[in-house]
């Protein structure tokens, strides 16, 4: 049986619940308990300790991974790199993250500039974010949550997982990242 | 949040002697400015960045300072013909009014929650906490960029395929079965009712004028089909309704009309 959770997992292309492999193993003949598969799983991760690869959790199910430190190695089979994400982009993801569901207003006031339908169309294209709803107010608009994608494509597995948002109160001065600019003559 | 396309502030030193003037040969990409200023995601940005190389803290702010510098910045932005977002504007606007209220005699009774500053500095710190948290995101591992997925290309599956065998005169048959089909999705323009349900209550009040009763398959004309009698159907439902006449139903399937008398 672990040699088809692990054909599961290498063939799926997505990540997998414990219930969706029982329940595939169950097209194949197959009866496990759920304890039973999740057993399968940590014999998996043993089995791995030594090579290149690991079973991770995310908030979708499990998957398999190269371990990390095998991706310098590996960026060289791409020409390109993956798509840099922009500053005002990840303030944008950052306040849907922690304050959801937010219209676009809210994030607006927040981070006191227009938020762009095009900058909100790619989160919505990454599958980062979701319509999950509509706000009872003039104009009804939309309501923005995270996804399970964008927690699966930053290796968590809930939103609590992601760093605790900072106290207002907070000292700005306290982090020492100085930038520098040219200054203004 | 190092960026490489700014620029050292101190001055270089060359052999130990610091360089002051910037020599004639240096080049300097006309577009360098423009792209440090695109680096601000916008005028919250700019002066949290400002209020960091004063080195203070939000709630110091000395807005007087600050205002200067910014508005130096935008200047400088517009003098570069730097296309710049109203809300830098807005924010500039801000900062001179709080600034020009600082100037004034500082009345006791002002109430703090109007106080535009502490608005300002509120909105500072709350922009603060995501700026800074969305730092942090940015730097997790993401996939693709920082780790990669596993996977296997799926062996071959075999599927049975068998080859559609048709003779030339099926295919015929198919097609001339296809033309024909009724085309029951096209459009249908949708005509005035040729039976009026109007003229039929009148048509229907008419007969009962004369005589008390009448079955319901009397008052219906044969070359109208099933259209008249629905037509003649609602007419008299109309009229039920309305309390001009009774349906009545005995055990039969007839449906007799009733007239309720006093119709002018």
């Amino acid at each position: 049986m672990i040699n088809t959770v692990e054909a599961l997992l290498f063939g799926s292309g997505r990540p997998l619940r414990i219930s969706e492999i029982r329940s595939l193993l169950e097209f194949d003949g197959v009866t496990a308990e759920l304890s039973e598969i999740k057993q399968c799983l940590n014999e998996l991760e043993t089995r791995y300790i030594d090579s290149s690869l690991e079973v991770v959790e995310i908030a979708s199910g499990y998957r398999l991974q190269i371990r990390q430190e095998f991706s310098p190695a590996l960026s060289h089979l791409w020409n390109e790199r993956a798509p840099r994400i922009s500053k005002a982009l990840m303030e944008t993801i950052s306040i849907i993250a922690y304050k959801q569901p937010v219209t676009r207003g809210d994030i607006e006031d927040i981070r006191g500039v227009s938020v762009s339908t095009q900058s909100i169309r790619s989160l919505l294209e990454r599958n980062w974010i979701k319509v999950s709803g509509f706000k009872d107010a003039p104009g009804r608009p939309a309501l923005y949550s995270t996804t399970k994608e964008f927690l699966d494509d930053l290796n968590l597995k809930r939103l609590s997982d992601l760093p605790e948002l900072p106290d207002p109160a907070d000292n700005i001065v306290q982090d020492d990242d100085h930038q520098t600019i040219p200054q203004a003559v | 949040m190092q960026n490489n396309t700014q620029t050292q502030l101190e001055f270089p030193t060359v052999m130990g002697q610091p360089y002051e003037t910037i020599p004639d040969d240096l080049f300097i990409p006309p577009n360098a400015l423009e792209l440090c200023l695109e680096t601000f995601s916008g005028p919250m940005d700019l002066l949290l960045y400002l209020i960091k190389k004063e080195n203070i803290n939000i709630l110091d702010l000395d807005v007087s300072k600050i205002t200067d510098q910014y508005i130096e910045y935008i200047d400088l932005m517009d003098a570069l013909q730097f296309e710049l977002a109203a809300e830098y504007l807005v924010m500039a606007a801000t900062l001179a009014e709080i600034k020009s209220r600082m100037m004034l005699p500082q009345d006791v009774h002002e109430e703090e929650e109007d106080d535009p500053k502490s608005a300002l500095i509120k909105r500072l710190q709350e922009y603060q906490r995501y700026k800074t948290v969305s730092e942090k995101i940015a730097i997790l591992p993401r996939v693709d960029r920082d780790f990669f997925l596993a996977s296997a290309s799926l062996p071959k599956i075999e599927v049975e395929k068998k080859d559609i065998q048709i003779t030339k005169d099926e295919l015929v048959a198919i097609f001339h079965e296809v033309k024909n089909r009724p085309d029951l999705k096209s459009n249908h323009q949708i005509d005035f009712e040729e039976l009026s349900t109007q003229e039929r209550i009148q048509i229907i009040l008419e007969i009962l004028s004369k005589r008390n009763v009448i079955s319901f398959s009397k008052t219906l004309r044969k070359t109208e089909g099933r259209q008249g009698v629905v037509v003649t159907f609602l007419a008299s439902l109309e009229l039920a309704k309305d309390g001009h006449l009774e349906l009545i139903q005995n055990e039969t399937e007839e449906i007799f009309l009733k007239s309720k008398g006093a119709i002018s």
